[in-house]
């Protein structure tokens, strides 16, 4: 039964897919291959393939630390670095590109990097600080008696339990980083989905795009296949946690200073830079527009609801998903799994068109409305929200269900009582990041908008689209401050005690 | 213990969002009425396209009588803050009802394209005339009336009539008037290429605008000419950016000294820094390619054939009123003769002189191939 929901659930998810195998199929048979073999198609798949590989290493580098100042030592203010080094999720990575050209000479590739990693380095610092919390600090400090280095200690025994966190934070960057188009267009980086975007819109080669695309999944798969090679070596569910004041390491003075400095820099790269760059842009502008306080207000009241059933849906849709994959190991299990990822690494147009094609042929009736749109994003972000499910389940004893069932408790009142009951707050964790996603979300809601609605994101890009920068900075600072709202609650979540 | 205080921080959550919801459907009447009309539309339209494609016959005859049913539905590829006054003076004069669409127009002919015949649209207002090729080739736009067509000059309308010219855009360069001279900055094909500008050119190598500059260089200059011309600029170390707005800021910035740009950009970005902006323009010189002229262009879509609505809105666009309002709102060129162009430019006869009919221009990825093979595209 939850095996056919999550087909079920899985197919729509794959739309984007099969939009593009059936696309290509409709394409003339030569195009094709010539636009796979042409030298220029290698060129930006290693682009975008070094790309991935830099910018995840780099969250990871970034998260890593973060995670551990925050979850493992007493460093000062803990509560607000958990908050402030989460709000990056609320800066669109068109804003911070804007931002970071505007203010600095970086470009290309490094600029690139610099602009994804800052605003996807939440995707790991979060997960990793959570593990952390939870981590059973026993066999650190059974490594330690044993006469292992902090380090060696460290990277024997704790590192492994946050490894399946950490390895789902880095997916979601990878991924997010494949069909990254805002930041990649503006830092001029050559990467597949710039030439995609260029194939559909300038010069109108659909094969290319196509072919594109398909490399992009190709992509998106082994970047999937890797993540379950690292999550493979989880060990078991329902850690116990020890007393955690124990195990906190202290910095002292110096330590102290030292790792306050690296978090303020890195938030005001992330944040401050954004919101300076906007700040100073409307000031700076000399049309005299007014402030369209109402369209501002109505748009912004428009993104908040998206955002919110956007979010609703996606966690109901990656449920069955979710459950099967923290609980079954099966092959069909695992199979349904990955293609749930598939399409999670295509660019935003491609989601988009995916979207209309599957509106037309399902619900035409419905087309161009608020529900259309509502009903793509759930399609569009389960796969922010799976992972985040087959967590919070997966850390729910299995005993506990047992005991529930020999109780006499039918399956489904099982899953209520129990399951439900304890793995909420992780399942609305993953309902937040899809939230946080939608209200940044720009190519597919502009394709699949009701005529004449208006999100912040298309409001912003129609205003700077006519370099009306003045007038776009008050969009751009209000999604920043509304994204803030779930960033600042999936922080929250985390606690700390 | 903690799964609690946070539903209850969620709860507070939903319950504003409920009451914005409450609030956005009390008060705000115009999106209320929006959301109606588009509700009610595409559904309507639906049922009219899945009747024409069984008796496609019959449904022109019907729909040669002129019953419009429900607002006119444009998809504009021109931006909103752009042409929204435009189209309220025509609600205006004409009375009638409109509900528009803005997005690219690219990414309105690949939406278009996408819906095929369930596509609610029955105007298409592009931005340029390669993505009206785009959606004609698929057979989506129907033939304009002569009365139409002949309104502007032959060279700005569609050889196969299905669609027409609106306004002229000239492709300028731009530089940066605090390292080159107005003297020093080329304004032909030829002079961008000079040595001395090696690493200081900036392009948008998938912009429309540029790649019908490279057709019309296959037109002029044939193709080994064109090919030659693009070879030579990519060995000057060529810079190459996603817009003509991003090349403009790097213009103005001083990142590069010269770009590749239409010329309205400029205005635009005046009218909001301020008009003693460091990048400046050249005019191509009279009769070379480097000052081609490309049009915005508008069809009538097959969901919209037959409707009297659809062809008013062109016709106002080509009236005295719709040419005025881009002169003095866009700084654009009117494509109809006898209005008198935008202040601060040569006139359009001056300009674009190769003679190049911009249906000619629909070999777009002939000329993508090029650029790409010359090692410039990123596409």
């Amino acid at each position: 039964m939850l095996l056919l929901l999550a087909a079920a659930v899985v197919a729509l998810v794959a739309t984007p897919v099969v939009f593009i195998v059936t696309e290509l199929l409709a394409q003339p048979d030569g195009s094709v291959w010539q636009a796979f073999w042409r030298p220029r198609t290698q060129t930006l798949t290693l682009n975008t393939i070094a790309l991935v590989v830099t910018v995840t290493t780099g969250t990871l580098l970034i998260g890593l630390p973060t995670a551990y100042l925050i979850a493992r030592t007493d460093l000062a203010w803990r509560r607000g670095w958990q908050v402030l080094t989460a709000l990056p999720l609320a800066v669109p990575s068109y804003v911070a590109g804007f931002a970071w050209v505007s203010l600095t000479p970086v470009r290309g590739f490094w600029g690139s990097v610099i602009v994804i990693t800052l605003v996807s380095s939440p995707y790991v610092t979060l997960p990793v600080t959570a593990a952390l919390l939870r981590a059973d600090t026993d066999a650190e400090a059974v490594a330690r008696t044993l006469g292992a280095g902090p380090l060696r200690a460290f990277w024997s025994a704790t590192l492994p339990q946050i490894a399946p966190a950490a390895g789902a934070g880095a997916l979601l960057v990878a991924l997010y980083t494949l069909g990254e188009f805002g930041a990649v267009a503006i830092m001029r980086f050559p990467a597949l989905t710039w030439s995609i975007q260029t194939a559909f819109g300038g010069t109108f080669n659909r094969s290319l795009a196509l072919v594109l695309c398909l490399i992009l999944v190709a992509l998106a798969l082994v970047v999937v296949v890797l993540e379950r090679a690292v999550r493979r070596r989880d060990t078991g569910h329902g850690r116990v946690r020890v007393d955690e004041a124990a195990a906190r390491a202290r910095l002292g003075p110096g330590g102290q200073l030292l790792a306050a400095g690296a978090l303020t820099g890195l938030c005001f790269a992330a944040i401050g830079v954004p919101v300076v760059t906007m700040t100073i842009r409307a000031v700076q502008s000399v049309a005299e527009r007014e402030l369209e306080a109402a369209r501002l207000a109505e748009a912004a009241a428009t993104t908040v609801l998206l955002g919110l059933g956007g979010a609703v849906l996606a966690a109901l849709l990656a449920l069955p998903i979710g459950i099967l994959s923290a609980r079954h190991r099966a092959r069909t299990v695992g199979a349904l799994e990955t293609a749930t990822y598939l399409g999670h690494g295509l660019p935003g147009i491609v989601l988009g068109l995916s979207m209309v094609y599957l509106a037309l042929l399902l619900l035409p009736s419905l087309y161009q409305t608020l529900w259309v749109l509502v009903l793509a994003y759930g399609i569009l972000f389960v796969p922010k929200a799976a992972g985040s499910v087959r967590t919070a389940v997966g850390q729910v004893p299995l005993e506990l269900e047992d005991v529930a069932r020999s109780l006499g408790r039918s399956p489904v009142r099982v899953w209520t009582a129990v399951t439900a009951r304890l793995a909420w707050p992780g399942i609305a964790a993953g309902a937040l990041l899809v939230a946080l996603t939608v209200m940044k979300e720009l190519p597919a809601t502009l394709l699949l908008r009701p005529t004449g609605t208006d999100t912040l994101a298309t409001r912003l890009w129609q205003l700077t689209d006519i370099a009306a920068y003045g007038a776009a900075a008050p969009y751009a600072i209000v999604l920043v401050v509304i994204a803030s709202v779930p960033a600042f609650l999936l922080s929250r979540r985390l606690g700390t005690s | 213990m903690r799964a609690v205080r946070f539903s209850r921080v969620a709860t507070a959550v939903l319950a504003a969002a409920a009451l914005s919801l409450t609030a956005c459907s009390g008060d705000g009447d115009t999106p209320d009425e929006d959301e109606a009309a588009a509700d009610d539309t595409p559904s309507a339209d639906a049922g009219a396209d899945s009747e024409s494609t069984d008796d496609g016959t019959d449904e022109d005859a019907e729909a040669g009588a002129g019953a419009d049913e429900g607002p006119l539905v444009i998809y504009s590829g021109r931006s909103e803050d752009l042409v929204d006054p435009l189209i309220e003076a025509f609600e205006e004069a004409s009375g009638l009802e409109t509900e528009v669409r803005y997005a690219g127009s690219a990414e309105q002919a690949q939406l278009l394209l996408t819906e095929g015949d369930n596509s609610p649209a029955h105007v298409f207002f592009s931005q340029e005339v390669g993505a009206l090729g785009l959606v004609g080739d698929a057979g989506m736009l129907v033939d304009l009336p002569a009365e139409t067509l002949s309104a502007v000059p032959e060279t700005y309308v569609a050889d196969d009539g299905n669609w027409v010219g609106i306004t002229g855009r000239a492709r300028v360069v731009v530089y940066d008037s605090e390292q080159v001279s107005e003297g020093e900055a080329p304004d032909t094909a030829e002079a961008i290429l000079d040595p001395q500008w090696a690493g200081e050119v900036g392009v948008a190598p998938g912009n429309a605008s540029f790649l019908a500059f490279v057709t019309a260089l296959r037109i002029t200059e044939g193709e080994d000419g064109a090919a030659q011309w693009l070879e030579t600029l990519a060995g000057n170390g060529v810079q190459t950016y996603e817009r003509n707005g991003d090349i403009l800021e790097a213009v103005n910035n001083g990142e590069v000294k010269l770009g590749l740009i239409n010329h309205y950009y400029w205005f635009a970005a005046a009218a909001e820094q301020g008009s003693d902006m460091r990048a400046q323009l050249k005019f191509g010189a009279s009769g070379d390619v480097a000052g081609l002229v490309n049009a915005t262009g508008v069809g009538i879509l097959t969901g919209g054939e037959g409707r009297s609505d659809a062809q008013a809105f062109i016709d106002y666009l080509l009236s005295e009123e719709g040419q005025t309002y881009f002169v003095e709102e866009t700084y654009e060129y009117p494509l109809v003769p006898g209005i008198t162009g935008p202040e601060g430019v040569p006139p359009l006869e001056s300009l674009g002189g190769p003679d190049i009919d911009l249906s000619d221009l629909g070999t777009v990825d002939v000329s993508a191939g090029l650029v790409d093979a010359a090692g410039i595209s990123v596409g």
